[in-house]
């Protein structure tokens, strides 16, 4: 039976993704540790502040593992949470687990604590490329309903690999921010086909910036991060000057274009496949067939 | 301090460009008997994913022709570009290639640092000075996430509230002195810059690569007073268990 990793939450897709009864929590939430800026802003504190970090295994392999709730205060990253990824990586360094496990759903800093918030994730990623350079593997795994932008959205794309269902949305700025500078016409935010196109899954998937594509299943998310434990990962001079090349490539081949459609039929996709309306496993058959994208 | 200025003030015997553009500069510096290459942003330069990627050009030039040679990020920048043609081709994972290039550098021996002249926020500054080995700013720079006004805006919290609070706290509100106390800035600089530039550069150098490749910015935040849950959090779950 499927099980909606859109609408579960950070702790149900955590626990349903590893193995059942595997999950012991570093730092749970009887423990208490909240975020003292909010509590001096008044504002409603969560006793996990909006991550879940700790232990467990994936089909039999041990993992750490943390989820990001998108349902408290965007899943934004504030000093306590940040320190928790942050913990979770250097833990990790020591460990050497199979890989690191990384359930995003997060719109990026936390204004309430900004400034603790900048400086985790810049401390997130300088951590989380140091492990990786040491050969550890970090998955993500993005279809939660808060998306994953801002630095959130740097931190995703750090890992050796992404997956992401077709509600999943990636990216920097979020298309409300672009609207507010710009113009309804350079982003209409409520324009929910253009955001699809533009952040969603399918289209991060076909650029080749999701390493998976899957259903809105959780089930369907643990096989793939199942997949990933064996697939290539690491961080050298040799990865980072192939991803140069497939970067400047795009930027040469579609720097002018101005919406998903063009980019996806310049890559081989027929015009008369109708991508938005094509089931999970469809897509990526078609993915495999027309443009070569591995499975 | 605009780009012309903070050049004759931090290199006063000059230095040798090689792209001097509006927004975006390379080139190298002697800085005492050091030289360095020097990658920079001017004139609160927007991020987007083409900048990206010439500062990890950039970097991966210099990594591949000039082995350990120090890399001085030099930071002006307003944040990442707000459009939609560069989400779509997915401006952060530009930048996230820009960091990745800066770790393969220090892993390789190049020593990095940062210096904000200008203002630096959020995405602009993230994989670019803040991911120096050492990061400082100019007494007169800015660095921030968001103004106050609108923080207050998104957030509902009244502005004066915020402005009160900010008085005490260096967790919200703009500015390098924050900044300092939350252990990001090793220093903020407001004089003698060249000879601060070499003391930094001449004690990274001094470091062993182990040492100086790890965070020590928690433990900043924690000993000045402007961060103390973090470390505590970070040790917890590290070691709990």
């Amino acid at each position: 039976m499927r099980r909606s990793f859109f609408e579960a939450s950070a702790r149900d897709r955590l626990l349903e993704l590893v193995d059942a009864g595997s999950f012991r929590e570093l730092i749970p939430p009887e423990a208490r540790v909240s975020s003292p800026h909010l509590a001096m802003l008044d504002q409603p504190v969560a006793f996990d502040d909006g991550l879940i970090a700790g232990a467990a295994t994936l089909d039999g392999q041990p993992v750490l593992v943390a989820a990001q709730e998108g349902a408290f205060l965007g899943g934004a990253i504030g000093e306590v949470h940040g320190a928790k990824l942050v913990g979770l990586i250097e833990r990790a360094r020591a460990e050497r687990p199979a890989a690191v496990l990384i359930l995003f759903d997060s719109g990026g800093v936390r204004l309430h604590e900004a400034n603790a918030g900048l400086i985790a994730v810049s401390e997130i990623i300088r951590a989380l490329l140091a492990a990786r350079a040491e050969g550890l593997r970090f998955i993500g795994l993005i279809g939660g309903s808060g998306g994953c932008f801002g630095g959130t959205g740097l931190i995703a794309r750090c890992c050796d690999a992404l997956v992401m269902s077709e509600e999943g949305r990636l990216a920097m700025s979020g298309p409300e921010v672009i609207e507010t500078v710009h113009g309804v016409e350079e982003f209409d935010s409520r324009d929910r086909a253009l955001v699809w196109r533009v952040t969603g899954g399918k289209h991060r998937y076909l650029l080749g910036e999701a390493g998976a594509l899957v259903a809105d299943d959780i089930g369907a998310f643990r096989a793939a991060a199942i997949r990933l434990l064996d697939a290539p990962a690491g961080l050298s001079l040799d990865s980072v000057e192939r991803e140069h090349a497939l970067l400047a490539e795009r930027w040469r081949r579609f720097g002018s274009c101005d919406d998903a459609p063009e980019i996806w039929r310049a890559l081989g996709v027929p015009p008369g496949e109708d991508v938005a309306m094509m089931s999970a496993e469809d897509f990526v058959a078609m993915a495999q067939r027309c443009i070569g994208r591995p499975a | 301090m605009r780009r012309d200025e903070m050049l004759n003030a931090l290199f006063p015997a000059g230095w040798e460009p090689a792209v001097l553009e509006p927004d975006y500069f390379e080139g190298r510096a002697s800085v005492g008997a050091t030289t360095v290459t020097v990658i920079g942003t001017a004139e609160h330069a927007e991020v987007g994913a083409d900048l990206a990627l010439r500062m990890a050009a950039a970097v991966l030039d210099t990594v591949r022709e000039r082995p350990g040679e120090p890399i001085l990020f030099l930071v002006d920048t307003k944040g990442q570009r707000l459009r939609r043609r560069d989400e779509l081709l997915g401006l952060n994972g530009y930048m996230a290639h820009l960091a990745k290039c800066v770790e393969i550098a220090r892993g390789r021996g190049h020593v990095i640092v940062s210096v904000v002249y200008g203002e630096a926020v959020s995405g602009g500054y993230l994989t670019t000075g803040m991911m120096a080995d050492a990061c400082y700013a100019l007494g007169d720079a800015e660095i921030k996430v968001m103004n106050l006004p609108a923080m207050a805006r998104i957030t509902k919290i009244p502005l004066e509230r915020l402005e009160a609070l900010a008085q005490h706290s260096p967790v919200f509100s703009p500015g390098v002195a924050n900044y300092h106390r939350m252990g990001h800035l090793r220093e903020v600089w407001t004089d003698d810059y060249p000879r601060r530039l070499a003391e930094a550069l001449a004690e990274l150098a001094a470091t062993d690569a182990a040492s100086r490749r790890r965070d020590r910015r928690i433990e900043a935040g924690a000993a000045r007073g402007g961060r103390a849950m973090a470390a505590v959090v970070v040790e917890r779950v590290r070691s709990d268990g």
